[in-house]
């Protein structure tokens, strides 16, 4: 971190700290596949202050990525796509990005951390390429002060030995080094907003710590905003201000971090929160999976997405479609019968 | 044990938990690192797996926990140690006669999407390895053992791997493993990349299976309350050696090593409003990860240690036995 405030140069510096970074209006990104239509993100809005964090949870196949990657500008209305709503990024509309705009977006304002690091990964190119290719591209580096900023970036992302491992090819690394490249990748540019999805899930607590420390440094240091995709509630817990719930590409409830995870009102979320194992408990107890599978997202289910599989559902659920109503300030919830009604 | 599964039932003896079916003895797995030197990946480790447990391996990322698994089933074989799998030795063996020997024991790979062959089926690759055995395997077999793992054999048949999702293919491999009728179950990091609830229904698996089998099981986990949930032992790793092994009970409240304390005191868990966890704070001062490649002398450990102190770095801490069961290795625990 002392390396970063040092260096003056290339440093977005005269970015502002506050106000509105990205704002999502009905998002809804359509996947035209053999099967079908598949609506991996069905309805999204919400919106981003710069410095602020969303975790956004939410089980495997919720479109959880593909909003990440609509919101990058990775999706684009085509032939295999078709994409509603809008992406406002600081002021620009990012479906409306020509490509040559959308990659200097991605080199130098949004930085992703993808989810599987090795497909971010070229296997024939050593960790020092991929560094410094960005760096150089995007700072205008020459190859000398690129290859020491990539060390040093190396060394941020808790790496040891970074001036050896530099020359190493991805599959020369632990899933967890290589996980920590993708992340010194993101970061490389400085970006104002960070998409890091699932960015800790292959590290163990003690370095996952240190990178969520190290994300929340960078963010207080720089005013970066920060898309927490995770399947862990505890980092979310405890990284995001604010956490949205997807279910079937759509957000079952959304509050400030806090809230939701003290006071869930959606079925999903009360069920998520339930199924996970905790240290508190004794070996070998029996864990609360949510029934039944997921949905298809070709023919979602009429009516709640989750009524299929929801404890408390009734007959209107099955029929209508409930939308985000308020809680209380900032609490959204999309049910018709939510949960620990009375106690809130 | 359900009576329609054609390969022999497991000979399992009457009395269990005291018999020992795997005993590995100081185990080394190095590898030759880019630019010369050795990489440290498991230095020394002795353990051993009685009947019908389940012991966890739980360290950080690198500690070697993969390697100590993969040497295990001599994939590839350690540099040096010892590993008795029903007191016969699989180090030094190779090819066919490994495979007899070995033939109680499997392993579930971590990413077991790139084990999988991406062009045979489902039914195909269920029954891949019997087959390789040269024997015999019915589709009934085989439809028996995927509604075990919870997959309907009618929908999953004919599917390719990268037509399932991340749980299924965790179902599948389980499935693959269980073909081939083992005694022991070696699982790399079944969980990790699967949703809470898909995790859940995956444990409660591996749980109801070794149960019906009557399997003994190493679990290779990160997640503390993951592998909490599933052990009866957990073994702490730390850069290629053993800190600690503790029955899972005592994992939360009566962890000695500073190591095992700095793991229960970053647990992202913490973080939830309901987290009964009173971990007191470690304050380690450190967060450098050593590199196996120079790993430091002494306590591997104490570089991050706050409690290191000069033997920490001139002599290795030994294992000591503190309750029954529950051993530690470090200079300046209590025991
Ligand atoms: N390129 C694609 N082609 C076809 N379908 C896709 C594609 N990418 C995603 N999908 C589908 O879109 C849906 C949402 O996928 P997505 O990857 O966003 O889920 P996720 O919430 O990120 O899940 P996970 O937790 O497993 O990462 C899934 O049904 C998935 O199968
Ligand atoms: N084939 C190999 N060649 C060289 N080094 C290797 C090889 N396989 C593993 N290593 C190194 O050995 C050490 C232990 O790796 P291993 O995969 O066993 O760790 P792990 O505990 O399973 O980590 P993770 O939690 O990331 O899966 C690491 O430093 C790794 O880079
Ligand atoms: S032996 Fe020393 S360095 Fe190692 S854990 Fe104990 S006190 Fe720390
Ligand atoms: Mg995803
Ligand atoms: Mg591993």
């Amino acid at each position: 971190m002392t390396s970063n405030a040092t260096r003056e140069s290339t440093r977005p510096a005269e970015r502002p700290r506050s106000g509105t970074l990205l704002a999502v209006e009905d998002l809804r990104t359509v996947i035209h596949t053999a099967r079908g239509d598949l609506k991996a993100v069905d309805g999204v809005s919400f919106t981003l202050d710069r410095g602020e964090t969303i975790g956004i949870v939410g089980e495997s196949g919720s479109g959880k990525s593909v909003l990440g990657r609509t919101i990058m500008g990775l999706h684009t209305t085509g032939p295999t796509t078709t994409i509603s709503g809008r992406v406002m990024f600081d002021g620009r509309d990012v479906q409306s990005l020509g490509p040559k705009d959308l990659r200097s977006l991605w080199g130098s304002q949004i930085g992703m951390v993808f989810q599987d690091p090795m497909t971010a990964l070229n296997p024939v190119k050593k960790i020092g390429v991929h560094l410094t290719e960005t760096l150089r591209k995007h700072q205008g580096l020459g190859r000398t002060p690129a290859r020491e900023r990539a060390v040093e970036l190396l060394d941020l992302v808790g790496i040891p030995d970074p001036r050896r491992r530099i020359d190493q090819f991805p599959h020369e690394m632990s899933g967890g080094m290589r996980q920590r490249v993708v992340i010194a990748m993101a970061l490389a540019n400085e970006p104002a907003l960070l998409i890091a999805d699932e960015p800790t899930t292959a590290l163990d607590v003690t370095v996952q710590r240190q990178i969520l420390d190290l994300l929340g440094n960078l963010q207080a240091e720089m005013g970066m905003a920060i898309i927490l995709i995770s399947h862990n509630l505890g980092v979310v817990a405890g990284r995001a201000d604010r956490v949205a719930v997807m279910y079937a590409g759509r957000v079952a409830e959304t509050a400030d971090a806090k809230t939701l995870f003290a006071d869930p009102r959606h079925p999903y979320s009360e069920a998520l929160l339930r199924a996970i194992p905790r240290l508190h408990e004794p070996p070998h107890v029996r864990l609360a999976a949510i029934d039944g599978a997921p949905p298809n997202m070709v023919q979602p289910p009429v009516g709640c997405r989750f009524a299929p599989r929801c404890a408390y559902a009734q007959e209107d659920c099955r029929t209508v479609l409930p939308e985000l109503e308020p809680a209380a300030t900032g609490h959204l919830f999309a049910c018709h019968h939510p949960v620990n009604r009375g106690e809130n | 044990m359900s009576g329609t599964l054609a390969t022999q039932p497991p000979a399992v003896p009457e009395e269990r938990g005291d018999e020992r079916v795997l005993v590995v003895d100081d185990l080394v797995v190095e590898f030759p690192a880019k630019g010369g030197g050795t990489v440290h990946a498991v230095s020394g480790i002795s353990f051993e797996l009685r009947d019908g447990e389940t012991l966890g391996i739980l360290g950080e990322s690198g500690c070697g926990k993969s390697s100590a698994g993969r040497a295990l089933m001599q994939l590839p074989p350690p540099t040096s140690g010892s590993v008795l799998l029903n007191d016969v030795e699989l180090v030094g063996h190779t090819g066919r006669t490994l495979r007899r020997k070995r033939a109680k024991m499997q392993m579930i790979f971590q990413d077991p999407v790139s084990s999988l062959n991406p062009r045979r089926k489902v039914k195909d690759l269920v029954a891949e390895g019997p087959r390789i055995w040269g024997r015999k395997v019915t589709e009934d077999q085989i439809r028996e053992l995927l509604l075990a793992v919870g997959l309907d054999p009618e929908s999953v048949w004919d599917r390719r791997p990268h037509e399932l999702s991340g749980g299924q293919c965790q179902r599948l491999c389980i499935a693959r493993a269980l073909m081939l009728d083992p005694q022991v179950l070696i699982c790399d990091e079944p969980v990790s990349s699967l949703d809470v609830s898909v995790q859940a229904q995956i444990l409660n698996l591996l749980e109801d299976t070794k149960q019906r089998y009557r399997l003994s099981m190493i679990f290779i986990a990160h997640d503390l309350a993951v592998v909490k949930n599933i052990s009866d032992r957990i073994m702490v790793m730390y850069l290629g050696r053993i800190c600690e092994v503790i029955p899972a009970d005592r994992l939360a409240e009566h962890a000695l090593h500073p190591y095992t304390k700095l793991l229960l005191e970053s647990v992202p868990e913490a973080q939830l409003p309901d987290a009964e966890l009173e971990v007191e704070e470690v304050g380690v001062t450190n967060a450098e990860l050593p590199s196996p490649l120079d790993p430091p002398s002494g306590c591997r450990f104490r570089t991050r240690c706050p409690l290191a102190t000069e033997i920490c770095a001139t002599e290795a801490p030994p294992l000591r036995e503190s309750v029954s069961g529950h051993l530690v290795a470090c200079h300046h625990a209590e025991v």
